[in-house]
């Protein structure tokens, strides 16, 4: 199942802050898409799986296993978010709900899709949560997000996102808002389980040295359009535009930064 | 030794059971939790128990009763025709329980439908219920209660009604920005992301996450609920003067005040104590339902803003 996004237009109130975006991801490739904030790789994310905020209109052509999102009625694109397309958002203090424990938010995604009972639910997410390496995963499921820690919560939130094993994972930036240990950690993670499941990944981040990590391919966005679509070694090695040079200028500044990438 | 087995097997088969009813655990733990609930299950006993039994029938006039001190037979003593004062209020409290409950579910009713439709709807229909609610709210209920009642007589229906619906507006006003608020939080996207149907996450996360403001807001408006009784019915508003009532037994004996004081004390006590139960038993379950406000039992989790007391490790 290939994802192939053609032409992709978002529009916010009369400007377009997504200008045709077009990219494909092949079975099992893992593409990443890059650039400064404000470059509409978020929005082009929640384009994708028709989450966008009120207001804002998508457009162009989003072809997943042959079928057409856009335009997809809600109801029939519910079917496919979490079964067959999963997301991570950035931000693992917020992206629980602080008041249901671990493990049903972990089983939620699996208590729709596959209607499991309660307690066939509770035992998928001990199973799920030590899938993503989770400390104790039998006790952590009772317990609540802010009784975790950010790294903790963010491998929740992955196992939330895969839990119906999914073939094409969206990381919308999962580790920017954590340390640059947790960060490789959580990268390593992701790489792992992507690979084992032979799931497509879409990555999106700002930063270049933590792409080079994970993705096979590139796509580098300046305000809504495509600037470059080059294999990452190819955007480290010979970058094409000047958005991708100073994002390589940034990365390399990671590097040396103490404690920076390993 | 079958003991030792058995106890190994219980916790963990009855641990989704208790942790549904914890709350309920630290509700008690909680004394103004306790508070509350002891008073509202009395006034629920004894309007439960005066359908059958009362200690005396509280319409039986006893002329040569009158004015009883408290004691035997008579354990709050007399009115001033001789009729049991503990009989009238427990009699009493069935008035209250219908008024207080009937009022909470059509509030509950009312305030959450207007606070959805305000909240989760398309733009145009989102500004006109804040509007619409915004124009309600500037009525005050029991102004609007003596003015239905005057016109069309006293009833407890109007009393229910009014105070539901002016307490529903106000339910609507608080939670409808708290439910935009939740809205547009991340595990709500979440939430979609996984499959929810916009109703399952209406029900899963942004009602819960709303709860807290609405059981406050809901405690709040039956203890109104409960005053607006006593006092319509205390002006001649509310209950006709067949039905038992707080306010009208209230009202009747107020005005031997400084002859019998003793006998007006206990429908004051009455209304005072169930008011007072009703707010600190919103108060209770807000924090004791909220589980980022749970006291650590975990000292390696403590709530927010707790000073960590971490266990030396010894190896």
């Amino acid at each position: 199942m290939s994802l192939e996004v053609t032409d992709l237009t978002v529009d916010i109130g009369g400007r377009r802050v997504v200008d045709g975006v077009s990219f494909d991801v092949p079975d099992g490739a893992r593409v990443g898409l890059i650039g400064e904030s404000g470059s509409g790789k978020s929005l082009t994310a929640l384009a994708i799986l028709g989450l966008l905020p009120d207001g804002a209109e998508a457009g162009g052509s989003v072809r997943w296993d042959g079928r057409e999102l856009i335009g997809m009625p809600d109801r029939e694109l519910a079917t496919l978010r979490g079964d067959e397309i999963g997301i991570v958002f950035q931000e693992p203090r917020t992206a629980l709900n602080p008041i249901r424990t671990v493990g049903r938010q972990i089983a939620e995604s699996v208590r729709i899709h596959e209607g499991l009972s309660r307690a066939a639910a509770r035992e998928r997410a001990v199973a799920e949560a030590s899938r993503v390496a989770l400390p104790d995963p039998e006790r952590i499921v009772a317990r609540y997000p802010h009784q975790l820690s950010g790294g903790q919560r963010q491998r929740a939130a992955i196992a939330m996102a895969l839990a119906c094993r999914p073939r094409l994972l969206i990381a919308d930036e999962p580790t920017t808002a954590l340390d640059v240990t947790i960060q490789s950690e959580i990268l390593e993670l992701l790489l792992s389980l992507v690979e084992d499941g032979g799931m497509s990944l879409v990555f999106i981040t700002h930063d270049l040295a933590v792409l080079s990590q994970i993705a096979t391919d590139g796509v580098v966005l300046e305000d809504g359009r495509v600037v470059e679509r080059a294999p990452v070694s190819t955007l480290l090695t010979a970058p094409a535009s000047t958005v991708t040079q100073g994002l390589l200028r940034d990365a390399t500044a990671t590097l040396w930064r103490p404690g920076g990438l390993r | 030794m079958t003991g030792s087995t058995r106890a190994s097997a219980s916790p963990a088969r009855k641990a989704p059971g208790r942790r549904r009813f914890e709350w309920l655990r630290r509700l008690w733990a909680l004394s103004t939790g306790r508070f509350g609930l002891i008073v509202v299950a009395v006034v629920v006993l004894s309007a439960l128990i005066a359908r059958f039994w009362t200690p005396f029938d509280p319409r039986q006039v006893e002329i040569s009763d009158r004015w009883a001190l408290p004691g035997l037979p008579h354990l709050l003593g007399t009115d001033g025709s001789g009729r049991d004062i503990l009989s009238l209020l427990m009699a009493g409290s069935r008035t209250t329980v219908i008024v207080a409950v009937g009022a909470g579910v059509i509030a509950t009713v009312l305030g959450v439908a207007l606070a959805a439709l305000g909240a989760l709807t398309a733009r145009w229909m989102r500004e006109s219920v804040a509007v619409f609610v915004d124009i309600l709210i500037a009525f005050p209920v029991l102004i609007i209660a003596m003015m239905i009642s005057a016109v069309w007589g006293g009833s407890l229906a109007v009393v229910i009604w009014s105070v539901g619906i002016g307490f529903g507006v106000n339910i609507a006003r608080v939670t409808r920005p708290e439910l935009r608020r939740v809205l547009h939080s991340d595990f709500v996207l979440a939430g979609r992301a996984s499959g929810l149907s916009p109703l399952h996450n209406l029900w899963r996360h942004l009602l819960p996450n709303v709860a807290p403001v609405f059981i406050v807001q809901l405690s709040w408006g039956m203890a109104v609920a409960v005053l607006a009784e006593a006092g319509l019915s205390y002006l001649g508003f509310g209950a006709p003067v067949t039905e038992p009532s707080w306010g009208l037994l209230l009202a009747e004996l107020q005005q031997y005040i400084t002859v019998y004081p003793l006998s007006v004390l206990w429908p004051g006590l009455a209304i005072t104590f169930t008011v007072l139960g009703l707010n600190l038993l919103g108060d209770a379950l807000r924090e004791a339902t909220d589980p980022t406000l749970s006291r650590g039992r975990d000292p390696l989790h403590p709530p927010r803003g707790a000073i960590r007391h971490v266990p030396e490790v010894v190896a």
